[in-house]
């Protein structure tokens, strides 16, 4: 069936200019008697990439799945690219992209076949700024499967199948891209060359991220700006520098002089080291100096919200640093 | 252009697409065919049978011909309910459709494509008995009208089974379970239907039992399109009832697109990350 080229006219999109790409006010999410989210508010800015941190059962998928659309929320503001998800219709789905946990979905089909097959969904919803599909090639040779571009899907390892499942969320070249848990079982390699691509789509095409991760590590490379959910809420919403500022002031330093290792905490490290190098020059060696990682961050504002300490009905850290 | 036409151009493509590769893969082609094989086995070893203590005694017609065509009727319920249901469901556990939805149209391209791909096979199944049968087994009769008649019967067959089956899917989420009941319902109808030896050797209340389901009216109207006319002595009523055959057939196929949308958007809504998850967790431990 040869195809030509038909665009559905396309207003000029909502949500295409200064807005937020997701602005999420007062979201509540409540399944029977227990409440997921008691009131999640945050925003996303084009181009930005944003990292959703939380223990498990924190309500990360939960809040992910409402902004994709595939769940009802039970109250709140939601506005993702202009639209609210729960009515969002079949173009604005086609400015965004999913990134799925795959299991054995479409094993038969051919990696280059189902991409293409994919990609066609979207030709309708190409515009003069964006033009959709990705081709397969390119997509191919991005997320790294071009010599398994014939392969049957079932016959993919693991860490292949996730690169799938990645090229498959970015065919329509997405405006706003979900992921979540999108390296779990990945190399470190593999994981580098995702981290990389996460990169290229921010930087290259603006494309707007929104990932869950497990690893902090990664939180704190890939993104600008952090989100901790804890006890239903943004307890945190800031860069990992912003962050660490929040929960301690203060550096640790540690050097070794004459044999011997020291340790200092001080309000201002810079000034601390100036001092420490004009004291004793030469004879420091070893300089470690080390401002609170987002572990530490992470680590302490979840312990407070699980233990209680910041109370059910105090806002939280979020948006105070803005 | 108007998106619901474009997908369902994607959902013919697909379909299509699934259909080669489960003619391509040898395995999956035996699993659908396996029952078309039998059952040629079985057609031919009923071959030269004599229909005693009926009126068909005599008449040329064996148990063979008279069987096969409620044998293709068989296999068009087994594809349009069956395997339908089960594949509908295995795709929700498995994670096909929540990919579709995903997609813009997705969820509509990932249903025609079952349609397609699903009618397809059944056909198949159906051509892999016909065409061994008619070479093999004597006592039909070819006519344009016959053939037509097959013809509409199938396509009625199809669109009065593929939206029950897809409606069965939708509801059920477990798709062993699911082929299990369906199975043994679908035999107990299929010896209550006058497949096998005509219907008018069973008791009248189990006549009405049978008249309630496609597969009885498939049956007859196989054989109206295979047999001669002599054949209809043993059916109810001495007729080959078309237009009750299209009346039972045709409320089916109502009633299935009526309901077929609503089920399959309610369950399609309810499809998320975290349904998937929990459904893959209950198959791992069913597995392991």
């Amino acid at each position: 069936m040869a195809e030509a080229p038909h665009h559905v006219t396309a207003s000029p999109a909502p949500g295409s200019a200064d807005q937020p790409v997701i602005e999420v006010h007062d979201l509540r999410m409540r399944y029977g008697s227990t409440d997921v989210l008691k009131g999640v508010t945050f925003r996303a800015e084009r181009g930005e990439v944003l990292a959703l941190l939380g223990p498990n059962g924190a309500g990360k998928t939960t809040t992910i799945e409402i902004l994709e659309g595939f769940r009802m929320r039970s109250a709140g503001q939601v506005n993702v690219l202009g639209s609210d998800p729960a009515h969002g219709d079949e173009r604005w789905r086609a400015r965004l992209g999913v990134v799925l946990q795959s299991w054995r979905d479409h094993g038969k089909w051919r990696v280059a076949e189902l991409l293409e097959h994919f990609g066609r969904y979207y030709r309708p919803y190409s515009t003069a700024e964006i033009s959709r599909p990705r081709g397969t090639a390119e997509l191919l040779d991005i997320v790294g499967l071009a010599e398994h571009a014939n392969k049957q899907v079932r016959t993919l390892s693991g860490g292949q199948r996730r690169r799938l499942d990645v090229a498959i969320g970015i065919v329509g070249r997405p405006e706003l891209l979900f992921l979540d848990e999108p390296t779990a079982g990945f190399d470190p390699e593999a994981r580098r060359d995702f981290h990389d691509l996460v990169h290229r789509l921010a930087d290259l095409e603006d494309t707007t991220v929104l990932l869950t991760t497990h690893d902090l590590d990664e939180a704190e490379k890939l993104a600008d700006r952090i989100l901790i959910l804890a006890g239903g809420r943004i307890v945190a919403d800031g860069s990992a520098d912003q962050l660490s500022r929040q929960v301690s002031r203060k550096t640790e330093i540690r050097w070794t002089r004459g044999g011997q290792r020291f340790v200092h905490s001080a309000d201002d490290g810079t000034a601390f080291v100036r001092e420490l190098f004009a004291q004793y020059g030469e004879e420091i060696g070893d300089l470690e100096v080390r401002r609170a990682t987002l572990e530490d961050v992470y680590m302490a504002m979840v312990h407070r919200h699980e233990s209680g300490v910041a109370g059910d009905d105090e806002p939280g850290f979020g948006g105070e640093n803005r | 252009m108007n998106t619901m036409l474009f997908a369902l151009r994607l959902g013919l493509l697909r379909g299509w697409a699934e259909f080669r590769q489960t003619l391509t893969i040898l395995s999956e082609l035996g699993s659908y065919l396996l029952n078309s094989v039998i059952f040629v086995a079985v057609l031919l070893f009923m071959d030269g049978n004599e229909m005693e203590n009926t009126a068909l005694f005599g008449t040329g017609i064996t148990q063979a011909t008279l069987a096969m065509p409620g044998v293709l009727a068989t296999m068009l319920v087994f594809g349009g309910i069956v395997s339908m249901a089960q594949l509908l469901s295995t795709d929700r556990e498995d994670g096909t459709l929540l990919r579709a939805k995903a997609l813009p149209r997705g969820t509509q391209g990932y249903l025609v494509g079952k349609v397609v791909s699903v009618s397809l096979i059944t056909l198949l199944s159906m051509l892999v008995i016909l065409v061994p049968a008619v070479l093999l087994i004597d006592g039909f009769q070819f006519t344009v009208q016959g053939s037509l008649t097959l013809l509409w019967v199938t396509a009625l067959g199809l669109l009065a089974t593929l939206p029950a089956g897809a409606i069965l899917g939708s509801l059920f989420t477990n798709p062993r379970a699911i082929v299990g009941v369906l199975v043994l319902l679908l035999m107990g109808l299929m010896m209550v239907s006058g497949i096998f030896f005509p219907i008018s050797m069973l008791p009248e209340w189990l006549h009405w039992v049978a008249q309630v389901f496609p597969i009885y009216w498939l049956g007859l109207g196989m054989r109206s399109g295979l047999l001669p006319d002599t054949a209809v002595v043993e059916e109810i009523g001495e007729s080959w009832r078309t237009l009750e055959t299209v009346g039972v057939l045709g409320a089916w196929a109502l009633v299935g697109l009526l309901l077929a949308p609503i089920v399959l958007r309610r369950m399609a809504r309810r499809e998320s990350g975290s349904s998937l998850e929990e459904r893959r967790h209950k198959a791992m431990q069913r597995i392991g």
